[in-house]
């Protein structure tokens, strides 16, 4: 959570060209290019099984690829590691929170910045004052196991935990998934609040509306491919992505 | 039996049983981080122990020739890879960790005649030379395995086991050998007479649960081996990898292995293939805790101690029968408490 270097935001902090991932002989993403810039939300929409969950995976490492990436300007070659992507400041909260569920909430938050601490950086507990700052439902159950939460306190404590390895891109996975319309209203409106600390978001998401309207730009991906691009209230207003992922309630 | 039997059985049950709990331990840790299950936990206990006594003889340590041998392969290879992915900072320290350690300590071992020092130095030699062993073989048997499954990596283990016992008999041959007692004090309970090694083997092992406690509840990396335990995916994105957790949790538990070996080579003659036995004891404790519970696996092991102390009164032939049937009740009691799960 560096400050906003306010002048210079079009730094590109992810740019990735011609990407391919496949399981196997299937291909699960083909051609893929998408651009991030520092201090933009960028969302990823589409329907289930369009290949988002692995967009995410391959960016941060868990899955091989073919194609160029470029994190923080330098081209990823084959001594790619998730360990070495964590240590430049990219994190991702995955689909499944993945959590540490039979430790404390500020167990959990502590391990989020276990990478920085082997840096040698031992700020963490300033850190996760700024983290119980930005979800204090975190703070009243900093002592709690993490698998005790409801699924909307799941998700903060989740992105809370990223967040202590002071990103510089956040990858998040469908963060309203199986939460609450109120909670997934708190939950947009804290991703919008990070934005203005300066990190770069690459937002995944089939809530199509929500994802949009806090980005700033959107990819539509469908069976792997990326079908339509285009800044986020271009594409709010775009017939096919009203016909295919707002349905009526976007003409309103 | 009079009290004064049943005591003196108690206290050799509760000693024995001490290092079980110590054993099975590092068992469940190593398991529940890395899913390996260390049948070789053994050999660090003999090697642990002969190596003292190979140093306390004025004699040269086999382990030290294996030390240098391993770090060499590895050294070779990592470095290799460093050298190809052309990080030429990390060549570097991988061959002053892997290669220039183990010579300066084999350089120390040549030049001060260890079996003069003082016992505190011997035993810490000991531990570094028999130590450095479990972050090597993690990395050479099992880091390049660490996604195979359960069985695949069970077969390894037996192998290194195997192995490892093999080159223990080259090493330290086939006669056993104890070492001189930390300490002649004994103590007069009652009837009973408590030796002072006795005393010091349990206290230790009470010292060394407490650290292990204070390390996995209060520092970070302790946590973030908890963390690769509970929840491996969750762990590795944030930065904790699966070998730093692998090679921390080998290097917590060939301490625990050698330093046993090293409390109990007083009491206990020890010879090459020892270890197994005694690492399989820790094994059942290891069981009856699930591999899963700490404390429970403590309890069962120490238990593991008594019945095998109060069965060798009775029934002395019987004595391993009876400890290793202890196995059967309680996979029974197991699989009729759990309910099967089915898998996502």
């Amino acid at each position: 959570m560096s400050e906003l270097a306010g002048a210079d935001e079009r730094i590109v902090v992810l740019e990735v060209s011609s990407l391919s991932v496949s399981y196997g002989k299937v291909d699960a993403l083909h051609g893929i290019a998408l651009k991030v810039h520092r201090g933009e939300i960028v969302t990823v929409i589409g329907p289930n099984g369009a290949g988002k969950t692995t967009l995410l995976c391959a960016l941060i490492g868990l899955l091989p690829v073919r194609g160029d990436i470029v994190y923080l300007g330098e081209q990823q070659d084959g001594g790619r590691s998730v360990e070495k992507l964590v240590r430049q400041g990219m994190t991702l909260v995955p689909e499944k929170r993945e959590l540490f569920s039979e430790m404390s909430v500020k167990d959990n938050l502590l391990l989020g910045a276990f990478d920085r601490y082997r840096a040698g950086h031992r700020d963490q507990l300033e850190t996760i004052d700024q983290v119980f700052e930005i979800f204090p439902r975190l703070r009243e159950r900093r002592a709690q196991m993490a698998g005790t939460l409801s699924g909307g306190e799941r998700q903060m404590l989740a992105m809370g935990r990223a967040l202590m390895a002071k990103p510089r891109l956040l990858l998040l996975d469908e963060p309203s998934l199986g939460l609450a319309p109120l909670v997934i209203k708190e939950i947009f409106r804290t991703i919008t609040q990070l934005k203005k600390l300066g990190v770069a978001i690459l937002l995944v998401e089939q809530n199509a509306r929500a994802a949009l309207q806090v980005a700033d730009y959107g990819y539509v991906l469908e069976t792997g491919r990326l079908s339509l691009e285009g800044p986020s209230r271009d594409l709010l207003t775009d017939p096919r992505v009203i016909e295919s992922y707002l349905g009526l309630g976007g003409r309103h | 039996m009079d009290m004064q039997i049943a005591l003196l059985l108690g206290q050799d049950g509760l000693t024995n049983g001490a290092i079980y709990a110590l054993l099975a331990l590092a068992l469940v840790l190593v398991f529940a981080v890395t899913r390996v299950i260390f049948i070789p936990q053994g050999e660090f206990v003999a090697f642990g122990a002969l190596t003292l006594v190979s140093l306390q003889a004025g004699k040269l340590p086999g382990t030290l020739w294996l030390l240098l041998a391993l770090g060499t392969l590895i050294a070779l290879i990592d470095g290799a890879l460093a050298l190809r992915n052309r990080q030429f900072r990390r060549g570097l320290w991988i061959v002053s960790v892997y290669c220039v350690l183990p010579l300066l300590l084999a350089g120390t071992l040549f030049a001060i005649p260890a079996a003069t020092l003082p016992l505190p130095l011997q035993v810490g030699l000991a531990l570094m030379l028999v130590v450095p062993l479990g972050p090597m073989i993690y990395r050479l048997a099992y880091q390049p395995i660490a996604e195979a499954s359960v069985l695949v990596l069970l077969i390894v283990s037996v192998a290194v086991h195997v192995t490892l016992m093999g080159i223990g008999l080259l090493f330290f041959g086939a006669e056993g050998s104890r070492t001189l007692p930390f300490s002649d004090v004994s103590f007069s309970l009652g009837d009973a007479l408590l030796q002072g090694q006795a005393v010091l083997v349990v206290v230790t092992s009470v010292l060394l649960i407490m650290a292990l406690y204070f390390f996995f509840e209060r520092t970070i990396y302790g946590k973030a081996l908890r963390a690769t335990a509970m929840n491996r995916t969750g762990a590795r994105l944030m930065g904790i990898s699966g070998t730093l957790a692998g090679m921390l949790s080998f290097t917590l538990a060939a301490t625990i292995g050698a330093f046993s070996g090293i409390l109990i080579s007083p009491i206990t003659t020890i010879y090459y293939d020892s270890g197994f036995l005694i690492g399989l004891k820790g094994f059942v404790g290891a069981i009856i805790g699930g591999l899963a519970s700490y404390p429970v696996a403590a309890a069962g092991a120490i238990l593991v101690g008594l019945l095998e102390s109060y069965s060798s009164f009775w029934a002395s032939a019987f004595k391993e029968v009876i400890v290793f049937t202890l196995i059967i009740p309680v996979l029974l009691w197991r699989s009729l408490k759990t309910h099967h799960v089915e898998e996502e």
